[in-house]
């Protein structure tokens, strides 16, 4: 009785053998194709850059859902959804606000 | 005790005990998102500060990217290892969740030993925190997460030596294993924007 209550709980939750491997073997291309993005010196600057972010973003999903179990499917995904899609939005705003502000500040006060 | 006599107050018991399991994660959950908090500022200030060299070494000439990619695979078989022992962790394996505790463990250690590693070479070299807001902010940063780290695998042994007494595998030791759990892929994640951004971004 109990025991077919926690299993069915533990399947959407904590993840198995399989999908631990198949994040990991995700993350390890997503890494590696940094690396090779930057070490390989193939793009200009500001195009690495970019390469490095879209790849960052997408490995962070990739950890969100196959580590950290995050989805949609039970209730307690979705408080941890909320809480988290609050949290992203504070980071950048604090991110993208200090690089407006201080980069147009510097601009303007340093001469040269 | 006969399965009728004892189906109902366990099963109410059951709900009782995994209500509290959920509460108690999701207050976790709740402390990981100020930290992240903590972390994206901590991301700002050093994208701000990251070409005031004050005439000092640039990231370019300081890091050491073969130590980086070490570190970031470690890092990674380290969630992988945790994970392994969150699994047997819910089938009640208990030799199998001391086993991959250990080696988690064991691979903290070594990130954590190569970082500071990399930072007493860092200050050998006259590019200690004091030399430049880049290298302050780069300390400050990287400091940062190897605290939690440290913090993370302190927990860790705390857990290994209370699942080997006796309270074992209970429900409680099982919510603990889990704030773990969120605590130390978390890291991992933070580790991504580190690698990304600090030291790769810096090379480019």
């Amino acid at each position: 009785m109990s025991e077919n209550h926690t299993t069915s709980h533990e399947g959407e939750n904590h993840g198995s053998y399989g999908s631990y491997i198949v994040g990991f073997v995700l993350a390890v291309i997503l890494t590696v194709a940094s690396f090779a993005a930057v070490l390989s010196k193939a793009f200009s600057f500001w195009q690495t850059i970019a390469v490095l972010g879209v790849l960052a973003a997408v490995q962070m999903v990739v950890h969100l859902i196959f580590f950290l179990h995050m989805g949609v499917k039970s209730a307690s995904q979705r408080q941890n959804l909320y809480a988290f899609i609050v949290t992203a939005l504070m980071v950048a705003i604090v991110i993208i606000g200090y690089l407006f502000v201080l980069w147009d500040a510097q601009a303007n006060m340093m001469p040269g | 005790m006969s399965y009728d006599t004892t189906h109902a107050p366990s099963a109410h018991h059951d709900e009782h005990e995994h209500h509290q399991q959920e509460t108690t994660i999701f207050g976790f959950w709740i402390y990981l998102m100020t930290d992240c908090i903590i972390f994206g500022t901590l991301f700002a200030v050093f994208a701000t500060l990251c070409h005031h060299f004050a005439g000092g070494p640039t990231g370019k000439q300081l890091f050491d990217i073969k130590n980086v990619e070490i570190e970031t695979a470690i890092l990674l078989f380290s969630s992988i290892t945790y994970g392994f022992a969150s699994i047997n962790a819910h089938k009640k394996n208990k030799g199998a969740v001391l086993g991959w505790l250990l080696l988690t463990f064991l691979l903290g250690v070594s990130f954590v030993a190569l970082e500071i590693n990399e930072f007493h070479e860092l200050v050998a070299r006259g590019a200690g925190p004091d030399k430049s807001a880049f290298l302050s902010s780069f300390f400050t940063l990287v400091g940062t997460h190897g605290l939690h780290v440290t913090i993370g695998l302190i927990w860790m042994l705390v857990l290994f030596f209370q699942i080997m007494g006796k309270q074992g595998l209970s429900t409680r030791m099982q919510t603990k294993l889990t704030c773990l759990s969120l605590f130390w892929h978390f890291l991992d994640i933070v580790w991504i924007c580190v690698f990304s951004f600090v030291y790769l971004g810096s090379v480019v």
